[in-house]
């Protein structure tokens, strides 16, 4: 369960611009990390990159203590990935089955017991947030890549979050989120980027 | 439950959920049934050139399921978890791929008995007619799933589909319309079944490769 993140002189180009070069950090087990940049500076493609899903242009990236890099990983997009016929309770099923978790008692978790049945094209914004964060306690990874995870969440939400991720961290997990607000948990690390 | 077996479920039961099973059900009904109608009383001029046709209708309803089976997922962000998944993107692919021939590919195929005895086909070759369908549709998904994935990203991307898979098209219609006119029927099943083995092993690999792509 411990991995730690050793990034050395990442560089990043997308559509023909540089979003950042020399971008260098490594990130220790249990530790949270900001990431915060102007918009367009390059955030979300950051947290893509770190979950193997865009090519880097220049630089290493490594996780140590993972034995399989990519499949130590949970990402939180800006979409949900929800499907609006599904219900709450079959997308926890089915992401127990993709991942590998058990997946009891995540709603009641996230506070959507009452939502259980009900397809997800009815959940409000934030339900549809709280589900998504079902996810990252359906299946234990120790990685967290959260692009601006508190969007949609009312003031409850943003209060479990911080909860989901002190959590994680305190049992050895590593967390990144992109973020423009504070969420409320004590960051080890901000990882600037510049924008422009 | 594995990965395998998840995919599969949610996207059967998203297939049925979303009234996905009907359409192309209802396109493939309803143009091998107009063509009695259209071709008139004439009995000998249909059970010659009729049969042929269930092709035809198979696989533009095939045709027409096959832009959103990835593009929901890459706009949704289901991809992405797709790409975390421990099994590997092109097994995932395979089950997307079996779920549709289920879910959409057999209501077709039974439909294909009604459908050949509305267009003269003898009593004695719907069976064959019936199973060279399910060869064939597996065959028309297998080519599909790499079109569909190729265009995940392309808005309308329909139009792109079609032209993509149509060349891997007409190897099965060659020979599903064999079986349905009766031309060496035994031989036309083996080839078909060929078709349909090649499209389906190598169809989730191209796939998931071009998958890969539309997650950057």
């Amino acid at each position: 369960m411990s991995v730690r993140l050793i990034a050395k002189s990442l560089e990043l180009a997308r559509g023909g611009r540089t979003l950042f070069r020399d971008l260098s950090f490594t990130a220790e087990q249990g530790s949270f990390v900001e990431i915060r940049g102007p918009n367009g500076a390059g955030k979300t493609s950051l947290l893509r990159a770190l979950a193997g899903f865009l090519r880097l242009s220049a630089g290493v990236l490594r996780f140590e203590g993972a034995e399989e890099p990519f499949l130590t990983l949970h990402f939180l997009g800006h979409q949900n990935g929800l499907k609006g016929a599904a219900s709450a309770d079959a997308h926890v099923r089915y992401w127990a089955g993709l991942f590998g978790g058990a997946g009891g008692g995540v709603l009641e978790r996230v506070g959507l017991a009452r939502a259980k049945d009900l397809p997800a094209r009815v959940l409000s914004q934030g339900q549809a947030r709280r589900l998504a964060l079902a996810r990252l306690v359906t299946a234990r990874r120790p990685v967290w890549l959260l692009d601006e995870p508190a969007a949609a969440l009312d003031g409850n939400g943003r209060g479990l979050l911080a909860e989901l991720i002190a959590d994680h961290c305190n049992t050895g997990g590593l967390a990144f989120a992109a973020v423009h607000e504070p969420l409320g948990v004590a960051s080890s690390l901000t990882v600037s980027l510049g924008g422009g | 439950m594995n990965p395998f077996l998840a995919t599969f479920r949610r996207d059967f039961a998203l297939h049925w959920a979303g009234g996905g099973v009907l359409a192309p059900l209802g396109y493939f009904l309803g143009a091998t049934l107009l063509v009695p109608l259209a071709m008139g009383p004439e009995r000998t001029l249909l059970a010659a050139a009729g049969p042929p046709l269930i092709w035809i209708a198979a696989a533009l309803a095939v045709l027409a399921t096959l832009e959103r089976v990835f593009q929901a997922d890459l706009e949704d962000g289901s991809l992405d978890q797709m790409l975390l998944s421990p099994a590997p993107l092109e097994a995932l692919v395979l089950a997307k791929g079996a779920a549709l021939w289920i879910a959409v590919g057999v209501p077709i195929v039974l439909a294909g008995a009604p459908a050949a005895v509305a267009l003269q086909a003898p009593p004695e070759r719907v069976a064959a007619i019936v199973a060279s369908l399910g060869l064939g549709l597996a065959a028309f998904i297998g080519a599909g799933l790499v079109g569909a994935a190729v265009t995940a990203g392309v808005k309308r991307g329909g139009v792109l589909i079609a032209l993509i898979v149509v060349p891997f098209f007409a190897p099965p219609i060659i020979f599903g319309s064999a079986v349905a006119s009766g031309d060496d029927i035994d031989a036309a099943l083996s080839v078909l079944a060929g078709c349909a083995l090649g499209a389906v092993a190598l169809g989730p690999i191209a796939a998931a490769a071009a998958l890969r792509l539309q997650a950057e």
